[in-house]
């Protein structure tokens, strides 16, 4: 029997900010083609967690492993080629103010194609490609004209996941995808992740605390927790872990072992 | 004696502190001209940079040299009337106009409306993510954002202190000729005569270092911005402090290197 090697392998990692340790010691694979949901409360390190898995901050030690390969030891340009696989969805979509809505889709092709990491793209072949993904995530291909400031929030959602899955990743992150959404439209949104993940065959692993989200986009849960995570299984178990800090915190308790430091 | 020893800690925890964030502004200048040479290159993005630098910064810039050669003009008659000195006018004219007050003025102008529209255009894309966003999108923030910036402020101010030193000197005309009498020609003839290459090269070259340093400042205190819109805010107006300590104390320098003797 063969077994099959983690796309993503993290191993001990740490961080701390002065006294305050964020994470300590977090252990967790996440097998190709697979979506892990990391859930926990606000201030759990869970964006601190997907920051060091992309780079945007070094760690204080651990191990991070993309297909094999550690990434903590690796210098900005030498993860340039492995940031070309890897699509990132930020909790405010993040969308470039000084850029149209299609210059902000084709963004990411752009400059892989600069870099040499992708095919050169005309800028009418970038707008056309555009067209294509804004369709893709249920958009008129006419607002790729528009700025950002003139989007909702959920079409802001939508064209930045747009613009993560332009590069057809083998990575994908979501920071809070549903934050700030209707219900609704939360659940679009969730299935518009969902989709793109399947059609893609990408790895993805979303944080959120919307335990609807993490049903709907995960096929593992992980539960975040004073640093480490402390349980992960099937989305279908969220509800009855057997775990009293992940039963509290999915069924929104205030008494339990997370204790909240707010006067009643 | 506790309170003088905790006077001294002070100071030097300031002074340390000073020395720290030097330290950090040289090296985040070093690393954004590091990408000076090396591909690729954003070429769109240091066009609209230069056009909002040297464009649209020419109204404000304009006036300022206009009224400020008149007012030099002004000024000089009063004190060298007293001595019947009035034919030097045209040349302390040229002379504070192509030496310091293009320059400066023009610095202080561009410091106050690009080194803080730099800060708060930055400062919010970090505070949104969209620095990030970049490092994601396989774009270096530092190669995108700032080094186009600081190549437009040390390429385009020497072009906005050029129409400043024209203006200025036209701004003394003005006021020579139209209200205190002077002969048009003699006051040309002057000029030209006081008119030294080394006295607008030397303003020149303060230009650029100054444009350098306004857009250092503009970008070093928006990339690092902290904590939302109150963050931004503060690193804007740091940025415009800053800019504007560092070019009077940068302009006393080479001032003493290149006219001192």
């Amino acid at each position: 029997m063969t077994q099959q090697t983690p796309k993503i392998r993290i191993r001990g990692l740490k961080k701390a900010f002065g006294p305050k340790v964020v994470l300590d010691g977090v252990d967790l694979d996440v097998m190709g083609g697979t979506s892990f949901v990391v859930i926990g409360g606000s201030g759990t390190g869970k964006s601190v967690l997907l920051r060091c898995i992309l780079g945007l901050m070094a760690p204080d030690s651990g191990s991070i492993e993309i297909d094999g390969v550690e990434m903590t030891t690796l210098s900005a340009r030498q993860r340039e080629p492995y940031m070309a696989r890897i699509g990132m969805l930020f909790q405010n979509g993040a969308l470039f103010d000084s850029l149209s809505v299609w210059e902000n889709v084709t963004f990411g092709l752009m400059a892989a194609a600069r870099n040499g990491h992708g095919p050169r793209l005309t800028r009418a072949q970038a707008r056309e490609r555009a067209g294509t993904l804004l369709e893709q995530v249920g958009m008129d291909p006419a607002v790729g004209g528009l700025s950002p400031s003139e989007l909702s929030g959920g079409m802001q959602k939508r064209v930045g996941l747009a613009r993560a899955i332009a590069a057809r990743p083998e990575i994908l992150f979501f920071d809070e995808p549903t934050t700030g959404l209707d219900p609704i439209m939360g659940a679009v949104i969730d299935g518009l992740i969902a989709d793109c993940v399947r059609k893609l065959g990408s790895t993805a692993i979303a944080i959120t605390h919307d335990m609807a989200s993490a049903q709907r986009i995960g096929d593992q849960v992980g539960m975040l927790y004073e640093g480490r995570l402390i349980w992960q299984g099937a989305p279908s178990t969220l509800f009855n872990s057997g775990n009293p800090v992940v039963d509290q915190f999915t069924h929104g308790r205030r008494e339990g072992p997370i204790k909240v430091d707010v006067p009643t | 004696m506790n309170g003088v020893l905790d006077s001294v800690a002070g100071l030097g925890r300031t002074v340390l502190d000073i020395i720290r964030t030097a330290g950090r502004v040289a090296l985040f200048a070093a690393v954004a001209l590091s990408h000076v040479i090396r591909p690729p290159f954003y070429w769109r993005i240091l066009w609209g940079t230069l056009v909002e630098i040297g464009y649209f910064s020419l109204p404000v810039v304009a006036l300022t040299a206009l009224f400020s050669g008149g007012v030099i003009a002004l000024q000089s008659y009063t004190g060298f009337a007293q001595y019947h000195a009035q034919n030097a006018i045209a040349g302390i004219v040229i002379l504070a106009v192509t030496r310091e007050l293009g320059p400066v003025l023009a610095g202080l102008m561009v410091a106050g409306r690009v080194g803080a529209a730099m800060s708060a255009e930055i400062g919010t894309m970090r505070v949104t993510d969209q620095i990030d966003a970049l490092s994601t999108l396989s774009t270096n923030p530092m190669k995108y954002l700032v080094t186009p910036r600081l190549v437009a402020g040390t390429l385009a101010l020497p072009f906005l202190v050029l129409v400043a030193d024209i203006l200025g000197v036209l701004g003394g005309f003005t006021v020579c000729v139209m209200k205190l009498d002077f002969s048009a020609s003699a006051y040309i003839a002057a000029t030209v005569a006081s008119l030294k290459v080394m006295d607008v090269t030397v303003g020149l070259v303060k230009a650029a270092i100054f444009g350098f340093l306004i857009a250092l400042m503009g970008c070093y205190h928006g990339y690092n911005s902290r904590g939302g819109a109150q963050g931004v805010g503060a690193a804007t107006t740091a940025a415009v402090v800053a800019a504007s300590i560092l070019l009077l104390t940068f302009d006393y320098l080479l001032t003493d290197v290149f006219f001192s003797q």
